[in-house]
C-alpha cells in the first residue's frame, strides 16, 4: 500500500509548475486570439469560436490523411481555408445579426456552434482524434534544477508570442490595421470616412479564423480532440480573455498564463482539478477586477 | 358627444384560448382513464421542456439575461432531491420544493458574481458556473462522484407502492408543475414588475431613466427561474431515477434545444414557447432515426429565424392576424357614453 501514497503529498514543485503554466498559457492565448479580435473590431462574441478551432482541426486532420504531410505543412492549406471560411461566414451570415440588439448575434453563433458540432459528429464520429508529429511530441530539454520542459510547448508559446506580435504589428503599424482601429472606435464615422464596414469586418474575422487554424493545428498536436472538444476551447479561450481584460492584445497573453498556471497547479492534485483550478481563479478574478487585469474597452 | 376611453387586456382572442386551455387541460388531467402510458410520459416531457423554456423565455426574452447556464439549476435541484431523500428521509415530493429553494438560495452568490459580466460574456460566464458546479459534484463520494446516484426502491415506493399509481402520480406531477410555471410567469408579467420587464426588454437604458431598478428587477428574475428550474430538475431526475454529472449539468438537454424551441417559436413572447416546443417534438420524432440530424435541423431553423424572423412563428402569426393569446399587454378601447 505504501506505493500508493500520492505524490502532491509532497511539496508542490512550484518552479516547474510556473514553467508549464506559463507554455500552457501561450496556447490558451493563441485560442483567445480570435476571440479577442473578434469583440474588439465588432463587439461580436462567437460563441462558435470553440466548434470552429475543432473545425480547423480537423481539417488539418484530412490535410494530413490525404496528402501524407507533416500536421504542420497542412497550416499551408488549412490557414487559408479558415481565412476564407471566416470571411465568407461574417460578410454572408454574422453581419446580417450586428445591430443595437446583443441576441441575434449571440443566438446565431450559438446555432452555428450545435450545427457544427453535430455536422462533425456525423462525419467524424466520435472517435478521439490526434495529428502526430512524429519524435518532437516528446522531445524536451532539462534546464538547470533538473526541470524537464517539453520542446512542443516551447515553440507553442514562441508562436503564440510571433503571433501576437504580428498581429500588433497589423492593428498598429498598416493602413489596414488603422482602419480596425477606427471602426471598433466609432463604426458610424469610420464609414462615413469612406471605410467599407462589411468589407472589413469580413476580413476581421477571416484574420480571427486564420489565427483560430494555427491555434487548432498546435492544438491538436499537443491533446486528443473530438468533434464535442470544442465548448470547452472557447470557455478557456473566453476565460483568457476576461482575465487579461477585455480588448487589450497583450492582456489576452498575460489571462491565458494566468489560467495556465492555474490549471498547472490544479493538475497536480487531479485531472479533474486541472479545469476546476482554472475555472476557480476565473471566478476570483472576476470578483475582484471585474473588467480583468489590464481593461481597455469598457463594454 | 362624450367620447371615453378605458384600458383593457383581455381580448376576444383571449377569452377563447382561456377556454379552450381549460378544456385541454382537463383533458390532459383525465389521460390516465383515456390514453396509454406511452403517450403520458410523452406528455409528461413536453411539459416539464416547456415549463424550462418558459423560464428561459423570461429570463432572455423579457429580463434581457441571456443565460447559457441554466443547466446548473436542473442538475443542483435534481442532486438536492436525490441527496435529501436519501440522507434525510424527506419525502421525494417535498423534496422537489426544497431542491427549488436550494436552487433560488444558490443563485444568489451566482448572480453577484456573473451580474458583472454583461451582454454576451454573461453568456458564457454562466456556461463556466454551470461547468464548476458538474465539476465540483463529480468530485463528492457521497453524491455517487463522477459516475453517478440511483434511487434506492424505497424511496420510489415512498410515493406510492403501486407502479402504476406512481406513473399516474409523477404524471400529474409534470402537469402542475407545468402550469404552475406558467400561472405564475403569467401573473408576474401582469403585475407590476411584469410592467418594468416588458419595459427593460423594449428598452434597458429608458427604462433604467424612467426609474425602474434593472438591478433589482433582473435579480429577481434570476433568483425565481433559478427556484422554479431546480424545482423541475428535480422532478426530472426524480422520474428518470438516476442522476450523473453528465446528465444533470447538460448543456444540450437542459439548455440548447430549450433555447432553440424558444427562438423558434418566439422570444419575448408567452406564446412563443409553447409553438415551439411543438415544433421541436415534432422534428425529433420525424428525425428520430437520423442520429443527431434533428439538433442540425433545429440549429439551421433557429438561425434562419434569428436572421429573417427575429419575432419567431409566434411573431409572425400575431402579426398576421393581430391575435394575442395571453393577455399580458394593456391596450386602449373606445367606450362612447350613451
Amino acid at each position: 500500500m505504501r506505493g500508493l501514497v500520492p505524490s502532491y503529498s509532497n511539496r508542490l514543485n512550484w518552479p516547474s509548475i510556473l514553467i508549464q503554466g506559463t507554455l500552457l498559457g501561450g496556447l490558451y492565448a493563441l485560442f483567445a486570439i480570435g476571440l479577442s479580435l473578434a469583440f474588439g473590431i465588432m463587439r461580436l462574441v462567437n460563441i462558435a469560436h470553440g466548434d470552429l478551432i475543432t473545425l480547423a482541426a480537423f481539417a488539418a486532420l484530412v490535410v494530413v490523411q490525404t496528402t501524407d504531410v507533416h500536421p504542420l505543412a497542412s497550416l499551408a492549406v488549412v490557414i487559408p481555408v479558415m481565412f476564407g471560411l471566416g470571411y465568407l461566414l461574417q460578410r454572408g451570415l454574422l453581419n446580417y445579426t450586428l445591430g443595437s440588439s446583443i441576441l441575434p448575434p449571440l443566438l446565431v453563433t450559438f446555432g452555428l456552434s450545435v450545427i457544427i458540432q453535430n455536422v462533425l459528429l456525423e462525419v467524424f464520429g466520435a472517435d478521439t482524434r490526434r495529428l502526430n508529429v512524429g519524435p518532437i511530441e516528446t522531445a524536451s530539454v532539462t534546464l538547470p534544477g533538473g526541470i524537464a520542459v517539453g520542446v512542443m510547448p516551447m515553440l507553442v508559446f514562441a508562436i503564440a508570442i510571433a503571433s501576437l506580435g504580428g498581429l500588433h504589428f497589423l492593428l498598429y503599424r498598416t493602413r489596414l490595421g488603422r482602419a480596425f482601429r477606427a471602426t471598433s472606435d466609432d463604426a458610424g464615422t469610420a464609414e462615413l470616412m469612406g471605410i467599407d464596414n462589411r468589407h472589413l469586418y469580413a476580413l476581421a474575422m477571416g484574420i480571427a479564423l486564420a489565427f483560430t487554424a494555427l491555434a487548432a493545428v498546435l492544438f491538436g498536436i499537443r491533446t486528443s480532440f473530438d468533434p464535442s472538444s470544442g465548448p470547452i476551447r472557447l470557455i478557456f479561450a473566453f476565460e483568457a480573455v476576461i482575465i487579461g481584460g477585455l480588448g487589450n492584445l497583450w492582456g489576452t497573453l498575460i489571462g491565458g498564463i494566468v489560467l495556465g498556471i492555474a490549471q498547472s497547479i490544479g493538475a497536480s492534485i487531479s485531472m479533474t482539478w486541472q479545469i476546476l483550478a482554472g475555472h476557480i481563479a476565473f471566478i476570483i478574478i472576476l470578483v475582484v477586477r471585474p473588467n480583468g487585469l489590464f481593461p481597455r474597452i469598457k463594454d | 358627444m362624450n367620447t371615453r376611453f378605458a384600458v383593457e387586456r383581455s381580448t376576444h382572442a383571449s377569452k377563447v384560448f382561456a377556454a379552450s386551455i381549460a378544456i385541454v387541460v382537463a383533458a390532459l388531467i383525465a389521460m390516465p382513464w383515456w390514453g396509454d402510458p406511452g403517450t403520458m410520459h410523452l406528455v409528461a416531457e413536453m411539459a416539464y421542456f416547456l415549463a424550462l423554456a418558459q423560464l428561459w423565455n423570461l429570463l432572455a426574452g423579457y429580463a434581457g439575461l441571456v443565460s447559457v447556464g441554466q443547466q446548473a439549476f436542473v442538475g443542483l435541484g435534481g442532486y438536492t432531491l436525490f441527496a435529501i431523500t436519501d440522507w434525510y428521509g424527506v419525502h421525494p415530493l417535498a423534496a422537489i420544493v426544497v431542491a427549488g429553494l436550494v436552487a433560488g438560495l444558490i443563485s444568489i452568490p451566482v448572480a453577484f458574481t456573473v451580474f458583472r459580466l454583461r451582454g454576451a460574456y454573461f453568456a458564457v460566464g454562466t456556461w463556466v458556473v454551470a461547468e464548476i458546479f458538474q465539476l465540483f459534484i463529480a468530485q463528492v463520494p457521497r453524491l455517487g462522484g463522477g459516475s453517478g446516484y440511483s434511487l434506492t426502491p424505497a424511496i420510489v415506493q415512498s410515493i406510492s407502492m403501486d407502479r402504476e399509481i406512481r406513473d399516474v402520480i409523477v404524471y400529474w406531477l409534470a402537469l402542475l408543475l407545468v402550469v404552475a410555471v406558467i400561472g405564475a410567469i403569467y401573473m408576474l408579467l401582469r403585475s407590476r414588475y411584469g410592467l418594468a420587464l416588458t419595459a427593460i426588454r423594449d428598452s434597458e437604458l429608458a427604462s433604467g431613466s424612467l426609474g425602474v431598478d434593472t438591478y433589482r428587477t433582473k435579480l429577481l428574475v434570476y433568483m425565481i427561474t433559478a427556484l422554479c428550474t431546480g424545482a423541475i430538475g428535480a422532478f426530472i431526475f426524480l422520474q428518470k431515477l438516476r442522476i450523473s454529472p453528465e446528465a444533470g449539468f447538460s448543456i444540450n438537454d437542459w439548455t440548447v434545444v430549450v433555447i432553440f424551441m424558444v427562438v423558434i417559436g418566439g422570444i419575448g413572447t408567452l406564446e412563443g414557447p409553447i409553438i415551439g416546443m411543438f415544433v421541436y417534438f415534432i422534428l425529433r420524432e420525424l428525425l428520430a432515426d437520423y442520429g443527431s440530424w434533428y439538433l442540425i435541423v433545429l440549429g439551421v431553423v433557429a438561425v434562419l429565424v434569428m436572421l429573417k424572423a427575429r419575432e419567431g412563428l409566434w411573431g409572425l402569426i400575431a402579426r398576421r392576424f393581430n391575435v394575442q393569446l395571453f393577455p399580458v399587454r394593456r391596450h386602449l378601447v373606445r367606450k362612447d357614453a350613451p
